[in-house]
């Protein structure tokens, strides 16, 4: 087990920074450019992940435990998240027969 | 050791573009779970063991089962996702990347805290952890319990099927 977690004293903290911006990054793209609804939520879990990743490695490399409690905030609120997400996700497909999140265009007032 | 990081991070990558740039949804799927399986490696070496076991129950066994279920209640297997404009898409790539360009110069001129190398092995483990969770942030802890409650009640109230259509 101490051999595994000597990792942190391997790997410089920029490389996390970057891996965990590129994830991020992904997330984003990929929420502006599917008009899938269920896939946009699946990037939205991405960009959560990536800062959970980012949020564990600073606090292993700071030896405080704080970051890792936060952690588990944010997949309670990822968790409840994607409850009630997903149950939109059904609302909508009932009412519109598609996932088509371009037709949520139609909750805005000028059209 | 370092070669695991680099190898688990390259997984996670590759498989996150799949995520996007997939074609089905059911692809899309397991490829956010070996993302997230990669992430789940990652917490493991940063020392963070419970938080590790934590986020394969809860987002590879729980959430993405979820996913999948719907995907597959909903009939969605087939490929007839509309596309957006190539213009639209072209754009998301580019402010995307800008973005990535804006969030990586700031990185590179950041000063790092210098490391504290004392590392505590039994950090991630359950019982400091606990004992951080119990103590420090009790009120957050219950906080959480409500809103588990509000979302709850907010998934059943939106997926009741309702006879007066809306």
């Amino acid at each position: 087990m101490e051999k595994i977690t000597n990792a942190i004293q391997v790997v410089p903290i920029q490389h996390y920074i970057y891996l965990s911006l590129i994830l991020f990054i992904i997330g984003i793209i990929g929420a502006l450019l599917r008009r899938n609804s269920i896939i946009v939520l699946m990037c939205i879990e991405l960009m959560l992940n990536a800062a959970n990743l980012l949020l564990a490695a600073f606090s292993a490399y700071h030896a405080d435990a704080s970051g890792q409690v936060f952690v588990f905030f944010i997949m309670v609120v990822a968790a409840a998240e994607v409850a009630v997400g997903l149950a939109i996700l059904v609302m909508m497909k009932r009412n519109n027969h598609s996932l088509d999140i371009n037709l949520l265009n139609r909750l805005s007032d000028n059209n | 050791m370092g070669l695991i990081f680099y190898i688990l991070a390259a997984i996670a990558i590759i498989s996150a573009l799949v995520v996007v740039f997939s074609k089905s949804p059911v692809n899309s799927v397991i490829a956010l779970i070996v993302t997230f399986l990669c992430i789940a490696g990652h917490y493991v070496l940063l020392n963070a063991q419970f938080l590790a076991v934590v986020h394969v129950i809860v987002y590879t066994g729980a959430i993405m089962v979820l996913f999948l279920f719907v995907i597959m209640l909903l009939d969605m297997n087939r490929e007839n996702e509309p596309h957006k404009k190539w213009t639209t898409k072209l754009a998301a790539v580019i402010s995307g990347g800008l973005l990535l360009l804006v969030l990586l110069a700031a990185v590179k001129r950041l000063s790092i805290m210098p490391i504290q190398h004392v590392v505590n092995n039994k950090m991630g483990l359950v019982h400091d952890l606990g004992q951080v969770l119990f103590k420090d942030f009790l009120l957050p802890f219950e906080a959480t319990s409500v809103l588990f409650l509000a979302a709850m009640v907010g998934a059943m109230m939106l997926g009741k099927h309702d006879k007066h259509k809306i």
